[in-house]
Formats: structure tokens, sequence, C-alpha cells
């Protein structure tokens, strides 16, 4: 508990994460806002839960960029060093930052979900909006688990390569590129296309959707059905915090 | 108490830090010299098991860091004070350093308070000069009331005004019984500083005394003296049974001769018995400067022509006394006008061992004697 409060004070005693903050609200908000405005009245049966998240990517990636920062740029100001001066097992220490920052980001994720959710039914009360199914529930709160998540492995990658640069060129060009062109690869692109985590972390919240084209993309024929999709989701990002926290312990500060 | 014992950082093939033992007392400053890239900076992080020794270690009151409880409270380190987040302000950054050892909030105000950052600790550290990063620091270093303090470098790019104020500042802690120790390439302020020295050059320990005896072992003290008839007066002090040396003149200088062992009052009212006229009458003394670099001279020597150098951890006071001597100090250190590299040397040096790399490791001496002399 003391590690966690010493994580919050050193997290809420910037700008940055406030910034990323709103950012991450106003972008998925505000993008879900345009979209709900311009749908025109025909298209209005196709104003989903599910179509209400589809800028949630959006906000993601911002998520993950202030969760790389809080790592790296203690690296950068060596402020890591004052750290595990204060908290010689780095582990807890990392442990405790990683309890906090995750849990901020869910936390926005939810905001983000429940807000672009809200200002779609605001604007357009007579779409079909309405929460009931199991799926609709993951459609929406569902994204804010993703974004725990994703902040997880964003700081698991930020401890492995430690500069800020680096760090988010290698996350964007993994979550941009690296997953979404697979399937240019003949014949076995798309089969390991459905193994790659943040493939699999989407078809959690969009799971037995049908594909609309509007909502976030839906790739059929995963190998786990929702949950399923979940576990392996945070399997890989906390093997990939497993693998930071080794190389913090490990290495010179 | 600090007690390092084979302590050695290799990277890679570098050695950065090789079987480095030695002991800080408490109740004392105990300065920790050598120059740029010794291996102070490393020894200093391994202390604080913020780098992982490759052989030895090293124990703060019979314990490792990593074992400490609340170190905060054991320890305080100064190691850089820019280790900041620069949009942070001095008191947050108090607060949560406080916050990780369970150290009261009201603590954070005092130590403020102790190095008069009171009226600034609202402002980003970011915006801080480096005298007051360089304050934020030993607040934070003080923070937990720890009875081990490390400084490193503490005094760099300081004014006078907040060199003097640390230097009391370390005085002060020792004289509480806490122990001290303080790194500095910086030797004159080591001699004003310190009480106890450990001397290392290139990872090795180099010496480990006081430092009235670092000074009185290494350096010698001498009187230049200059006239009109320097042949005469050579003849006159050398009847003496004194130790004469005449260095030629050069494009600066007059000749001059170089007595030891002697003082200016010995030397002047022998000169005057005869009465010759004399042009300088000054004595050099013996400065910490002259003695590190006798004796990390003789580290590099030993370097230069050792190639293979066997590793010895008992390479205390002995092996530094044992060093061959540098060319004799005529100049006092930090004197403007010392020879630059590759000027010839001062005759009456000796040559060092080893054969043909003998210029080259005497150039090296002469060439750092010159940068240490500029500081």
């Amino acid at each position: 508990m003391t590690l966690m409060t010493v994580e919050r004070i050193k997290l809420f005693s910037t700008r940055s994460p406030w910034w990323c903050m709103i950012i991450t609200v106003a972008l998925t908000v505000g993008l879900t806002a345009i979209f709900s405005a311009a749908t025109k009245p025909d298209d209005l049966s196709d104003l989903t839960p599910a179509v209400t998240q589809f800028a949630y990517n959006f906000g993601l990636v911002v998520m993950m960029v202030m969760a790389a920062l809080t790592v790296t740029t203690e690296y950068r100001f060596g402020t890591i060093r004052s750290t595990f001066l204060a908290v010689p097992g780095r582990t807890q220490a990392l442990l405790a930052k990683t309890a906090v920052v995750a849990g901020l980001a869910g936390i926005v994720g939810e905001i983000t979900a429940v807000g672009s959710w809200a200002i779609a039914k605001a604007i357009r009360p007579d779409a079909p909006l309405a929460l009931d199914t199991g799926q609709e529930f993951r459609n929406v709160f569902g994204v804010g688990l993703i974004y725990l998540l994703a902040a997880v492995f964003a700081i698991g990658l930020a401890l492995l390569i430690r500069h800020t640069a680096g760090a988010i060129v290698v996350m964007l060009v993994y979550l941009f590129l690296a997953e979404s062109l697979l399937p240019a690869i003949p014949r076995i692109g798309p089969h390991i296309q459905d193994w790659m985590p943040f493939i699999v972390g989407n078809n959690f919240v969009v799971a037995g959707q049908l594909d609309t084209g509007d909502g976030p993309p839906v790739i059929e024929g995963l190998p786990f059905g929702p949950w399923g999709s979940l576990l392996y989701f945070a399997a890989v990002c906390f093997g990939l915090l497993a693998l930071g926290l080794i190389s913090a312990k490990r290495r010179d500060a | 108490m600090i007690e390092a014992r084979g302590l050695t950082k290799r990277y890679g093939r570098t050695v950065a830090v090789n079987a480095l033992s030695f002991t800080v007392q408490p109740g004392r400053v105990t300065g920790f010299l050598g120059p740029n890239g010794a291996g102070k900076s490393t020894t200093m992080r391994m202390i604080l098991g913020l780098d992982r020794p490759s052989a030895g270690e090293v124990r703060i009151g019979g314990r490792r860091y990593m074992e400490l409880k609340e170190p905060l409270r054991e320890v305080g380190a100064l190691l850089e004070a820019k280790w900041v987040h620069p949009n942070r302000s001095a008191r947050a950054h108090l607060r949560w350093m406080a916050a990780s050892n369970r150290i009261a909030a009201k603590r954070v105000d005092e130590v403020l308070d102790a190095v008069g950052l009171t009226a600034v600790a609202g402002r980003r550290a970011g915006s801080y000069s480096l005298g007051m990063a360089q304050r934020l620091g030993i607040a934070v270093a003080l923070l937990g009331d720890p009875g081990v303090l490390l400084f490193d470098e503490p005094v760099n790019g300081l004014d006078p005004e907040g060199i003097l104020w640390i230097r009391q500042f370390m005085h002060r802690l020792a004289d509480e019984g806490r122990t001290v120790f303080v790194s500095s390439h910086l030797l004159s302020e080591m001699a004003l500083t310190a009480q106890d020295l450990v001397v290392i050059g290139r990872g090795r320990l180099i010496a480990q005394t006081s430092t009235k005896s670092f000074i009185e072992s290494a350096a010698d003290s001498s009187v230049r003296v200059r006239g009109p008839e320097l042949a005469r007066l050579h003849s006159v002090l050398a009847g003496q049974g004194l130790a004469v040396q005449e260095l030629p003149a050069t494009e600066d200088t007059p000749a001059t001769l170089v007595v030891r062992g002697s003082s200016t009052e010995a030397v002047g009212e022998l000169a005057g018995a005869v009465g010759l006229v004399l042009h300088e009458l000054t004595e050099s003394r013996g400065s910490l400067e002259q003695a590190f670099i006798q004796m990390t001279g003789g580290e590099v020597e030993y370097q230069a022509g050792g190639g293979a150098a066997p590793a010895s951890s008992g390479l205390a006071v002995p092996a530094g006394a044992q060093a061959p001597f540098a060319p004799p100090g005529p100049v006092p250190a930090g004197a403007p006008g010392f020879p630059p590299p590759g000027a010839v040397p001062p005759p009456g040096a000796v040559p060092p061992p080893g054969g043909g790399s003998g210029p080259a490791a005497t150039r090296e001496t002469a060439s750092r004697g010159g940068q240490e002399g500029t500081q």
C-alpha cells in the first residue's frame, strides 16, 4: 500500500498523465459524438453499443503511451535510481507502479467506454443502444479491461527498452503495422494473426458481433471465445511484464 | 560504517573497479579521491545497490543495501542532483521519497528548511539552478535522518558560497557521529573537507590514509631561488650540503634553482651571508595535487608498462610510495605556467622503469599534471 501511495504521488505530480487522460477521453468520446451525429437516419439501426466503441483504439494508444512514459521518464531523468534507493526491492516497486498505472488506465478506459456509449445515446436516443445482453455489456464495459491490460503490456515493453522514443516507436509499429499487416504473408499470415495479442484482446470486446464495418474490426474464426481471448491477452501482457521485471532486476539501474 | 571487500565491476572487458577494499569510519569525513573515470561513481552506485558488483561486496553497518528495510532512514545519498523529474516540484519529489520509507510528511518541510529551499519548494525542479538542485539532492539525502551519508562530487559546479556551505555541512554531519563519504576529483577541496582519504586510480586502491599523512608521505616541499649569479649561488647552497637542482632558462622563466629539504629562511640567510642578490625566493609547498599526481602517475606507468598486470588487492600505501617518482614539481601545482605535454622533462626526472614505455608514461604524467593544475 505504501508503495502504491508513492507511485500515485509520482504519477499525479507531473502534468503529462493528466494530458494523456484528457486526450484519451476527448478523442474517443468526441469521435463517437461526431459519428453518432453523422449517422444517417436510415442507418440508425446499425448504431449498436459495439459501434459506439469504434474509436477505443485511439484512446488505447494514448493510454499505452502514458504507461510507457511512466517508466521511460524515470530512466530518462534518473528518478528510477531515486526509486530504487528508496525501495531496493525493485520488483515490488515496479509492481506497485504497474498496479497504479494500469489501474488508472482501466478506469480511464471505462470512462471512455461509458462516455462514448452515453453520448451516442444522448445524441441519438432512438438508436438501439440499450445494454441488455452479456454481449452488449462486454461491448462497452470490456473496453476498460483491454485498457488495463494494454497498460501492463506497455510497462513491460518500456522496462525492456527504457528509452521513450524507442519504446513508443516499437509499440506503435507493432500495434499499427505488425499485427494488421500479417495477413499479407501468403497462407500462414492470417493464421499467425489469429494469435496476435491485440487481435485476440479485441476479440474479447467484439466476439459474437456481426462485422458491420462500423465498429471495432471483427475477425472471424479466432481460436478463443471472448473470455478465453481475454485470458490469452492477459497472459501475453503479464508475460511481457515479467520479462521487463527480470530485466530491471538484473541490469544496473 | 562502510566496508568494501574485493569490490570489482567489469563492463565487458573493461575493468572499471578492480578488487577495491576499504573501510569508511563513522564520525569523520572520508574523501573518495580519484581522477575523472577512476571508478568513484561506479563504486558509489555499487555501495547503494544500483549497480551489481561483478565480484566482491560492500556492506553498510554489516548489511548489504538490498537488505535494508527502510534504506533512506539508514543511508542518505546524493549521487546526482538532477535525479528529479524536471516537471515535479521539489516538495512533491521529497513527499514521494518520504512516503516510500514511512517518513513523516513534516520531515519534508524540515529538510527543505535545513537546505534553505522552503521559498521555492513549490517550483518545478527543472527550473532550479545547479546550486539549488544540489541543495535539493542534499535534502533528499537528509530526509530519513540517516547515519551514513554518501555524496558524489557535491561541490561540482557550485559557487564559492555553495562550496563553503557544503563543506561546513559535511563537517557538522560528521561531528554528529555520522559516517560521511564524499567523492571528488578536486583535490584541494578534499584537503579542506576530508579527514581521511580513500584514493583510487583506474579502479584500484592507491591509498587509504588520513589526509595529513597522505600529503606528508607523498609531497615534499621545496624552495625556488633565483638571482643574477646563479652559479655562485648554486655552489654556496650545495656547499652547505643542500640538494640543489638547476632548472635551465625557458622562454617564460629564467634559470632557477630548486632546493629540497630546506626553507626560505635558511636559503635566504645563506645567500645573505655571502652577499648574494636574490631575484626570487619562494616556497613551493607539497600539495595534495602533487601527492596525487605522483601516486596516480605511478599507476599510469604501471598500466602502460605492465600490460598484463597481475591483479592485487593489497595495493595500499606502500605501492603508492614505491611508485617511481614523477617529475619533481618545481612549479607549484595550480600554477598556470606548467610546461605543456611534450616539453623537455625537467632534469633529474627519474626515468620510470619499463624501458620503451617510459617516455610515453612520463608524458602522460606531465599532461595529467597540466590538466589537474588548471582545475
